[in-house]
């Protein structure tokens, strides 16, 4: 027996229509509506347009020197040298012209030392923040949990986060450079310095990697009977590898670009110095050391360190993004 | 890792003490920082170091605030994350990078419409001291650049803040008839102000403590003007200039300052969290 429901009318008066789509409203409260709606989006652009105006001119200034294949090669060119007055620009000497990748110019133009610089106190950094951190993230999360200590922990770490980069110098510059003078200044305190900002990103990154892994397969894991050290190194650790990896890249790309702690720690070269002891030199450290030199050429050689770094930090922080975006889906 | 915070200061107040004993209250509240002439009274980088933050933080709020709620109430669903990346990229330009940028491209624009206001209101009481001539290097330009480098954080945070807004209040206030921008004001707000709070600290926070930007365009001169188109210096700026040429008695005083910058930036830090702690306690339950 099926009783035949009369359909009900979903059907609403033109009046009610006219109400729903918002033409009953008064005039004034439409045009408040639409007035904050326009000032959000203009809100965006106050934001979006300088990125893109700094991205255009940060590489259209610096590309012809990143294009030479000098610029990953070569020593860098003393500006002070009465060859290299400062009236002379990149293209005078010889670069961006294809004939040309700066064998035959007179002055051979290059960042090598700078490169080699920064990827050495990155890697320096990342060796000592990385490891540190991610015991520190284990121990808040598989042993710690929520007593005080690790209650402590989390708050230094929150608090240290928001420490100022250049306070994190002159702490490294106080307790590594002034006891042992000029030799202090070093790649090695550098990265020390580098250190310090990075370990409480990557405890905190690592701490919420940890918490998306399921509690079942810890708990899989100890009705095996097996350790909690056993547990967290062959299940916890494997499973939030990915969201681990990608937050520890932010922080590298962060600790790469930063300028302020290294530049009074790290002293100045203009050759390659491989080594962790001895004055080094960074991208960052040569785009302030440049700007401040003035002159052309010294401009454009900023420019082409702060291209270079840029593609550097970019590329860290895309491939980050992308690991932890496999990591959101898996 | 727990020891390292309390090693800085230790370490640090011990380099800084010679300087602190021996100028004492002029170390604190002197108004005259001039190295070369043995006057170590931090007032100015203090001043400066304020004014520039709360430059920042006045451009910077609104925006942030604009485009969070824009990517959590307004925008499209695909809109949503070019916005977000967008704007997460801001945050991965080194400072460095924004400060040459703003050197070479930047400075002579501002000086020109510096002027320009300048002229404009000259013979206005009170403007046209704050408002005066320009080089190009000054409080306001620092200030730009900061607030511009500190919109990503405040955006991010006060994002997560609005998405904690129920879903069940907001449609509530649509279904009585709110226009968007009115249910934003009679829910979205009043539910957030702490968070808004908390972000706004941490941008403070952000903005204080940035130091490589700020020293290439404010124009290292300390001094304590009200003409925020003039030049000015913040402690940042002024160890990041100063320390690796120092000689003691400098160093001494500048590791003081570094003291005393952290000591203020923790501040700020702490008060933040417990504003932000507080929403999450207020909106999703105790943790």
């Amino acid at each position: 027996m099926s009783a035949t429901i009369p359909a009900r009318s979903t059907q609403t008066g033109p009046d009610m229509q006219e109400a729903l789509r918002g033409g009953t409203l008064s005039g004034g409260r439409k045009a408040k509506n639409h007035v904050a709606s326009g000032l959000m989006v203009l809100a965006f652009l106050a934001a979006a347009i300088p990125l893109v105006v700094m991205g255009a001119s940060v590489v259209s200034q610096g590309y012809r020197a990143v294009l030479s294949g000098s610029w990953w090669t070569q020593p860098i060119p003393e500006t002070g040298r009465s060859d290299l007055a400062n009236n002379q620009n990149l293209s005078d000497l010889g670069f961006g012209t294809p004939s040309d990748a700066g064998a035959s110019s007179s002055v051979v133009l290059g960042m090598a030392p700078a490169i080699v610089g920064t990827l050495l106190t990155v890697l320096g950094a990342a060796a000592l923040a990385i490891p540190l951190g991610i015991m520190g993230a284990v121990y808040l999360h598989e042993y710690g949990k929520n007593n005080w200590l690790a209650k402590f922990i989390r708050f230094m770490a929150d608090v240290m986060t928001g420490v100022p980069s250049v306070v994190m110098g002159v702490f490294i510059y106080t307790i590594w450079v002034l006891p042992r003078g000029v030799d202090g200044k070093s790649a090695w305190a550098a990265a020390l310095a580098l250190a310090c900002l990075m370990l409480p990103i990557v405890v905190r990154s690592t701490e919420e990697m940890l918490r998306l892994v399921p509690d079942n397969l810890r708990e899989a894991s100890a009705a095996l009977g097996t350790h909690t050290w056993k547990t967290t190194v062959k299940v916890v650790l494997p499973a939030a590898i990915a969201g681990i990896t990608s937050g520890s890249l932010l922080a590298v790309a962060r600790a790469a670009g930063e300028t302020a702690p290294v530049v009074f720690v790290i002293g100045f070269v203009t050759t390659v110095n491989a080594s962790f002891s001895g004055a080094n030199t960074t991208l960052s450290a040569q785009i302030y050391g440049q700007q401040q030199a003035g002159g052309v050429l010294a401009q454009d050689l900023a420019w082409g360190a702060a291209l270079t770094l840029v593609i550097i930090v970019l590329a860290l922080t895309l491939i980050a993004r992308r690991i932890s975006r496999r990591f959101e889906l898996s | 890792m727990l020891l390292v915070l309390a090693l800085i200061l230790v370490t640090m107040i011990r380099q800084a003490w010679p300087a602190w004993s021996e100028l004492g209250a002029s170390y604190f509240f002197g108004t005259e920082w001039i190295p070369s002439q043995g006057k170590y009274g931090i007032l100015p980088l203090v001043y400066g170091t304020l004014v520039v933050s709360l430059i920042a933080l006045v451009f910077a709020v609104p925006i942030s605030i604009g485009i969070s709620l824009f990517v959590t109430e307004v925008a499209p669903e695909w809109l949503r994350r070019p916005v977000v990346t967008t704007v997460d990229l801001l945050a991965a330009v080194p400072s460095v990078v924004f400060g040459l940028w703003a050197f070479y491209n930047l400075l002579p624009g501002f000086q020109a419409v510096f002027n320009n206001i300048a002229s404009a209101v000259s013979s206005i009481p009170v403007l046209n001291v704050v408002f005066g001539p320009s080089t190009g290097s000054s409080f306001m330009s620092a200030g730009l650049i900061l607030a511009l480098m500190i919109t990503p954080i405040i955006t991010s945070v006060t994002r997560e803040v609005f998405l904690t807004v129920p879903e069940n209040d907001k449609s509530g206030a649509l279904a009585l008839g709110a226009t968007r921008w009115e249910m934003i004001r009679g829910v979205v707000f009043p539910h957030s102000f702490g968070g808004m709070t908390g972000a706004v600290m941490l941008g403070l926070g952000r903005a204080m403590g940035e130091t490589v930007a700020v020293a290439l365009v404010i124009g290292a001169v300390p001094q304590i003007s009200l003409n925020l188109f003039g030049v000015g210096e913040t402690m940042p700026a002024q160890i990041f200039r100063q320390l690796s040429e120092a000689g003691s008695t400098l160093r001494s005083a500048l590791i003081g300052l570094g003291v005393v910058l952290l000591v203020l930036t923790i501040l700020v830090n702490i008060s933040a969290r417990r504003a932000v702690v507080a929403v999450d306690r207020r909106f999703k339950g105790a943790p």
